[in-house]
């Protein structure tokens, strides 16, 4: 599908965020990633003649970086952590579970059987700066925390059917088309969804919670008032 | 008396909406921003040197002195750049501050670019985010509704812009002159240094570039004042920080402590290491920082401490390894991570990550021969040093220390003809083994 003109728009948009318009090459493959699935050579001609580059420096850009794909994902993107923590906390045999059942290998789409709402692709994916709630398994980049084998299958069977799954903290797993969006630059307004923080990253606040622990008192704070105009030295 | 634990940044994470303007606002947030609008920029950077705060990204490198390399005499524009890529492997700390806490990230921006002198600034968070990414877009929209960013900020005179980038995957994009190729919307590949950043960073503009805990830890500074936040920590490694602890702990999960706090405190924190196993290896900072092992547990968690007993603060990533863990095994993992990592522009850590790791994948499937370690330690000596940036030297940090106190677990590899571990026993849901 080519891109339409809201599309040329949006990209147009996203360069003009900047002092100088190639450095919205990033969120633009992002959105024509959103768009068309994956990145086309049309959409390299596309961002080259926005940017008024080559295309063969856009291609170069898209082939650096691994968020970036030359052939479709899912409509469900599973990324299980296979980095070290991970992996020794469980991430190998999620992942070789998850091969098992779907089917495929790394960085291949399960097959849509009947009845199938979604399709689901799998990756092994780096450190997602996720430990403390190892071993992770990343949806379309939202965070899963806590997997195990079991979870992780069961995981993927209700994105087929198409039942609403919620990352373990918050959201509500949206497509990864959509995701794509998000990272561009468009917010999709379900930033409300999910806690300020997840059980792991409270660990340390609830004890001090517990044992009345803060930091130091500081010297008490002098009544300031907003400086009137031009009177800051800017 | 200091207590234990610090909570500051962390402070929010548990308020209902945290990350919402109301919360923080309710907490005394963008209060900080008057105080510093009624200082001279270069009084801010002195209050932040003062402070003692060194960057939180990594390096340790003070704060204000690096903001204060920037030639205010350079007619260019001026930049602040987030290193919010947190990609280095067990640091997960950035990750809950900007989700939990976006707008002490945003309030500390402000102050920094003011002090700075810049009118735009950039947070470059990794990609593989989402829901972090929505929250911090939020805190910078809301910030424009409430006059906090854009034009003549709270009748300051001073304008500030601000945008979210995101990252598109590369580990390599942390290091900050990878960073800006990714900014500038080239291939993420770090740049000569000199020049370096603060004379011709972004743009060939001068340019700050520091760690999302270093920025939101500027408001507090200039709300309480240097001498409280000197008031906290060590000698020479001030302050408080969030300290990341991952793997076999019971309670793993983010501990906000002064500098200068030990691994045994912070496990007798957590519950200490998995019931019924010993601890055996740990990372003070992160993959590329040397490993330690259960002597190292009174080590003060400081830039000096580590660096004393012969590894880095890094990022505090507390990655603790229980005695089911295979060393081999977890070197070998990041060892490969290194090699997929690797930019690819300069030779020694090209070739050289892809040599380790044909090399330790022998070891470990107990093909090598002894001298193989040996070899190991050579092929380390030809990348550390050598590489064109700090992601060479760091693959070689899990190789070296973990021969270093586990020769004799490579061996065993050799003798027993592979590996003598099984990896089921390390996993978080290993059924709990039967102690007599
Ligand atoms: C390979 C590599 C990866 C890095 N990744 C990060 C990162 O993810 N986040 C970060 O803040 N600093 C990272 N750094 C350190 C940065 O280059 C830089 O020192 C830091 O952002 C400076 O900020 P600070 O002074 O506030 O610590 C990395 C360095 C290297 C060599
Ligand atoms: S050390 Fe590795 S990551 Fe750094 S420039 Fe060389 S090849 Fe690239
Ligand atoms: S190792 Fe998996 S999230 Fe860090």
């Amino acid at each position: 599908m080519a891109l339409d003109d809201k599309t040329l728009g949006e990209l147009r948009d996203i360069a003009a965020r900047y002092p100088e318009k190639r450095s919205g090459l990033l969120p633009m493959l992002h959105l024509v990633q959103s768009e068309q699935g994956k990145v086309t050579p049309q959409a390299i001609e596309v961002c080259a003649d926005i940017l008024e580059i080559s295309p063969a420096e856009v291609n170069g850009v898209a082939t650096f970086y691994t968020m970036y794909k030359r052939h479709a994902v899912g409509d469900f993107h599973v990324g299980v952590c296979t980095n070290t923590l991970c992996a020794v906390m469980g991430g190998d045999q999620i992942f070789a579970r998850l091969k098992e059942h779907l089917e495929i290998g790394n960085d291949e789409v399960a097959a849509k059987r009947q009845g199938d709402q979604y399709s689901v692709s799998l990756e092994h994916v780096e450190c997602n700066a996720a430990c403390d709630y190892a071993p992770v398994v990343m949806v379309n980049w939202e965070f899963m925390d806590n997997q195990t084998p079991e979870s992780a299958v069961q995981m993927v069977e209700s994105l087929r059917a198409g039942h609403d799954v919620k990352s373990t903290r918050g959201p509500k797993l949206c497509t990864w088309r959509e995701a794509e969006r998000v990272l561009a630059g468009f917010p999709d307004g379900r930033v409300y969804e999910g806690p300020t923080a997840g059980p792991a990253s409270l660990a340390g606040l609830e004890i001090a919670r517990e044992r009345g622990w803060k930091a130091p008192e500081a010297p008490a704070p002098a009544a300031v008032e907003a400086p009137k105009e031009g009177q800051a030295h800017g | 008396m200091v207590d234990t634990l610090t909570p500051v940044l962390t402070d929010m994470w548990d308020v209902d909406c945290g990350w919402t303007l109301r919360a923080y606002e309710s907490k005394g947030g963008y209060r900080a921003l008057d105080k510093a609008f009624a200082m001279a920029p270069d009084d801010v950077i002195t209050a932040v040197k003062d402070s003692g705060l060194r960057g939180r990204g990594g390096a340790g490198f003070p704060t204000g002195m690096k903001w204060g390399f920037i030639p205010q005499d350079n007619p260019k524009p001026k930049y602040l750049v987030v290193n919010a890529d947190e990609s280095e492997p067990g640091t997960c700390k950035d990750i809950p501050l900007m989700m939990g806490n976006p707008h002490v990230l945003v309030e500390g921006v402000i102050i920094s670019a003011y002090a700075i002198r810049a009118n735009m600034a950039f947070i470059y968070v990794r990609g593989e985010v989402l829901h972090v990414i929505r929250r911090v877009q939020a805190a910078v929209a809301e910030a424009y509704a409430a006059g906090h960013l854009g034009k003549d900020i709270h009748g300051s005179g001073f304008d500030l812009d601000v945008v979210v980038h995101a990252g598109a995957g590369a580990y390599i994009c942390g290091e900050e002159t990878a960073l800006l190729e990714g900014l500038e919307g080239r291939r993420g590949q770090p740049r000569l240094r000199p020049p370096f950043p603060a004379v011709a960073g972004l743009y060939a503009s001068p340019t700050v570039i520091n760690n999302v805990e270093s920025i939101a830890s500027v408001p507090s500074i200039v709300a309480r004042g240097a001498e409280w936040f000197a008031s906290m920590g060590t000698e020479k490694s001030k302050g408080f920080s969030i300290f990341s602890l991952s793997g076999h702990v019971q309670k793993p999960g983010q501990y906000e402590a002064p500098l200068g706090i030990t691994l045994r405190e912070l496990l007798d924190l957590a519950g200490g290491v998995r019931e019924g196993h010993d601890l055996k290896f740990w990372t003070p900072g992160g993959s590329s920082t040397p490993l330690l092992t259960a002597q190292h547990l009174e080590v003060p968690l400081d830039f000096e401490g580590v660096g004393a007993a012969g590894s880095m603060l890094g990022t505090r990533a507390l990655q603790i390894f229980d005695d089911t863990v295979c060393v081999v095994r977890a070197v070998l993992r990041w060892t490969e991570f290194y090699k997929h990592e690797s930019c690819g522009k300069c030779t020694p850590c090209r070739e050289g990550t892809w040599w380790l790791v044909q090399t330790l994948a022998r070891l470990e499937k107990g093909q090598g021969i002894e001298a193989d370690l040996e070899l190991l330690l050579d092929q380390c000596d030809n990348i550390l040093g050598r590489s064109f940036c700090a992601l060479g030297d760091g693959a070689t940090s899990p190789i070296s220390s973990s021969i270093k106190y586990f020769r004799d677990e490579y061996l065993a590899h050799l003798t027993q003809g592979g590996c003598p571990f099984d990896p089921a026993k390390s996993t978080a849901f290993a059924t709990e083994e039967v102690t007599a």
